[in-house]
């Protein structure tokens, strides 16, 4: 297979708490929020990869590491074979950054309420020193809006975000993503926020962007229906760690990690006559906090296929079962 | 023939803005019968919250009932004062699980007070009979009874859910309106949620109206599902049928546009445009601007709903 277009090799992001009066003068050690906790995956040209879990797993601190919004406690990140955990320089910083753009979840924060369109479009354009005039740049505003089927253009321009639809509203967004025709781009829950029907347009839309433009992506969400809609590779990822990954369908048909078995189980299907059978879950109680980590697998509290000795001793390690589908489980083929 | 616990005629719910009058309840009719789930969905802003803040005689201000009739168990509720509304009709007969859990409990109160204060003041209850009613309903909820004496912060946003759904029935309500009572959970939390309430829909028998934008979620639990369109039903019959069989091109488009996890779809449907606005919908059908359909009589007439199949009505030109 061809190079990775990006590479995350061991990555780590923690958090820390904060302490006391009494404990600092105590000299209590800090403690800290294991965000991310270990996370190795490699992502291939024009792919689609998608990180699914559920809140507070680190899905999202992981695509902050990867656009530089957050600076990694461990680990590296490579784009292209460049190390990027080093760069540091204004100008490196903004170089990466025109490769890799970020499409944020809620359209309705994530736009400037006093820009108008052709501000929060010529934004990027002007910090990154790109058109030399201003029809220049009026010109790649108007084509960018095209793209993402905003049109006619000259009737968007001048509005401001709150005369806009949720669904027009998140097509600027990615529209101002797009712009600087970036490379990578990590979408946060890009369609969570919107109604089904204009949800499925967005998806579209960006799927058709990956085929015209060849963008990458990195698919953050909750939503196991729309990952395996949209994604080729999945990793699901549980208390900042990868405990599955491999290709999209693939991991739904055919789930080795039992976390994915329960967020599989989980999901609503639209099969009314199954309305009054009780689903069974396989998991029990709920998310530890992920300051206190638990020992062994960081999955045997809720696991019900946990065995004593080894599941609450031994930390998983991750394994390729099939050809290229990967877990992190003790018990694989055991339960 | 199963009684109608609640029956619903002719309502209109209108806002009154300083823009204009917004129909956001316009002209529905339906019934809920004993011990039945009916489901509620549409996009946001097609007045499906609306309507279950109405059912509750609390439209929010400005809005006001301007028409129709509420019957619950065959008292008429429309017109009655707010101090008859507040102590007969209001979680007594018809209560509400409110959307996000995490906001609907007062943080400086337990549990144990907010749950038991409307027994008290309700129904003079003394202190310790409303103590053991509530811990019942926690129990029952699947929470350990103790929790009456927990703070809000100190549940996980599942615990905070399952009490907001005991407070709901609390008072032995004789329907239960559940508006996105899953919608800022995570999926296996949500699971849980829906869970539970399958399990109260079988124990205690009981009729609710649970609103909803995702369809999925609706099928399963709901008996019957209804379609709002712009402040309207546009379809209304078993889940079944509305599933299999849509007659309305909007439920079929919204079908179409959820993606399904375990089938390949090449292309997902979507529908272009938006909802109208409803200060000023649409003449004719208010779904003709976005209908693939539509026909020069769309445009002109308001279609009414017709019987497709037994109890399973639609509002569309094509039939």
């Amino acid at each position: 297979m061809a190079e990775p277009i990006l590479k995350v090799e061991n990555l780590k992001k923690y958090f820390p708490l904060k302490r006391g009066l009494l404990d600092s003068l105590r000299g209590k050690p800090g403690k800290f929020v294991h965000a991310v906790d270990g996370v190795n995956f490699e992502i291939y040209k024009q792919q689609v990869f998608a990180l699914v879990g559920e809140s507070g797993c680190g899905k999202s601190t992981t695509g902050r590491l990867i656009v530089k919004l957050l600076e990694p406690t461990d680990g590296r990140i490579y784009l292209e074979g460049q190390d990027v955990t080093t760069i540091t320089t204004k100008e490196e910083v903004l170089a990466y950054r025109r490769k890799v753009q970020m499409i944020f979840q809620d359209p309705f924060a994530s736009l400037n309420p006093r820009f108008r369109i052709f501000d929060v479009l010529e934004e990027p354009l002007l910090i990154h020193g790109i058109g030399e005039t201003r029809a220049e740049r009026e010109e790649l505003i108007y084509r960018a809006l095209e793209m993402v089927k905003v049109t006619p253009p000259e009737d968007y321009i001048s509005r401001f975000p709150h005369m806009l639809s949720g669904g027009q509203r998140q097509r600027v967004a990615i529209a101002r993503a797009l712009i600087l025709n970036p490379e990578f781009i990590v979408a946060d829950e890009p369609v969570s926020m919107l109604d089904v029907s204009i949800r499925a347009e967005i998806l579209e839309l960006m799927k058709e962007l990956k085929e015209k433009m060849g963008v990458t992506y990195l698919y953050i969400t909750h939503d196991m229906s729309t990952a395996r809609y949209f994604a080729d590779w999945m990793a699901v990822m549980y208390l900042g760690r990868i405990v599955e990954i491999g290709p999209a369908k693939r991991l739904i048909d055919n789930p080795l990690h039992p976390y994915t078995r329960a967020l599989l189980a989980a999901v609503p299907e639209p099969k009314p006559e199954r309305r009054n059978i009780i689903k069974e879950l396989p998991i029990k109680g709920e998310v530890p906090s992920a300051v206190d980590i638990p020992s062994g697998c960081r999955f045997h509290p809720r696991c019900i296929y946990a065995q004593k000795g080894l599941c609450d001793v031994k930390q998983p390690q991750l394994i390729e079962y099939e050809h290229n589908h990967w877990a992190e489980c003790h018990l694989v083929g055991k339960y | 023939m199963t009684k109608n616990v609640l029956e619903v005629k002719n309502l209109k719910m209108y806002y009154f803005t300083t823009k204009g009058v917004v129909k956001a309840v316009d002209d529905l009719t339906f019934n809920l019968k004993k011990g039945e789930v009916m489901g509620l969905a549409g996009e946001s802003g097609c007045g499906k919250s609306s309507l279950g803040f109405t059912l509750m005689g609390m439209p929010t201000p400005p809005g006001k009932i301007v028409e129709g009739s509420i019957k619950i168990e065959g008292r008429e509720i429309v017109g009655l004062p707010d101090d008859v509304l507040r102590k007969e009709i209001r979680w007594e007969k018809i209560s509400m699980i409110f959307q996000g859990a995490m906001n609907a409990l007062n943080p400086v109160y337990t549990v144990g007070y907010q749950m038991t204060e409307p027994l008290i003041y309700h129904k003079g209850m003394g202190e310790e009979e409303a103590l053991d009613r509530a811990q019942r309903y926690l129990e029952l909820v699947g929470l350990d009874p103790e929790i009456v004496y927990r703070y809000p912060h100190e549940l996980s946003g599942g615990m905070k859910q399952r009490v907001v759904i005991a407070m709901a029935l609390l008072m032995e309500p004789s329907v239960v309106i559940a508006d996105e009572p899953t919608t800022a959970l995570d999926v296996i939390v949500q699971a849980q949620i829906i869970n539970l309430m399958k399990r109260l829909k079988k124990e205690l028998g009981l009729s609710m109206i649970f609103i909803t934008h995702d369809l999925s979620i609706l099928a399963e639990i709901s008996d019957r599902i209804a379609i709002m369109y712009a402040g309207k039903i546009v379809e209304i019959g078993d889940s079944e049928k509305v599933y299999y069989e849509p007659a309305h091109p909007y439920t079929q488009k919204l079908l179409a546009a959820i993606p399904r996890l375990h089938e390949d779809v090449d292309r997902l449907e979507f529908i272009p445009g938006q909802p109208p606005n409803l200060i000023e919908p649409p003449k004719g059908c208010r779904f003709h601007p976005r209908c693939p359909y539509v026909m020069q009589v769309c445009k002109e007439q308001e279609p009414e709903l017709k019987e497709v199949d037994k109890d399973h009505y639609a509002a569309c030109w094509l039939l």
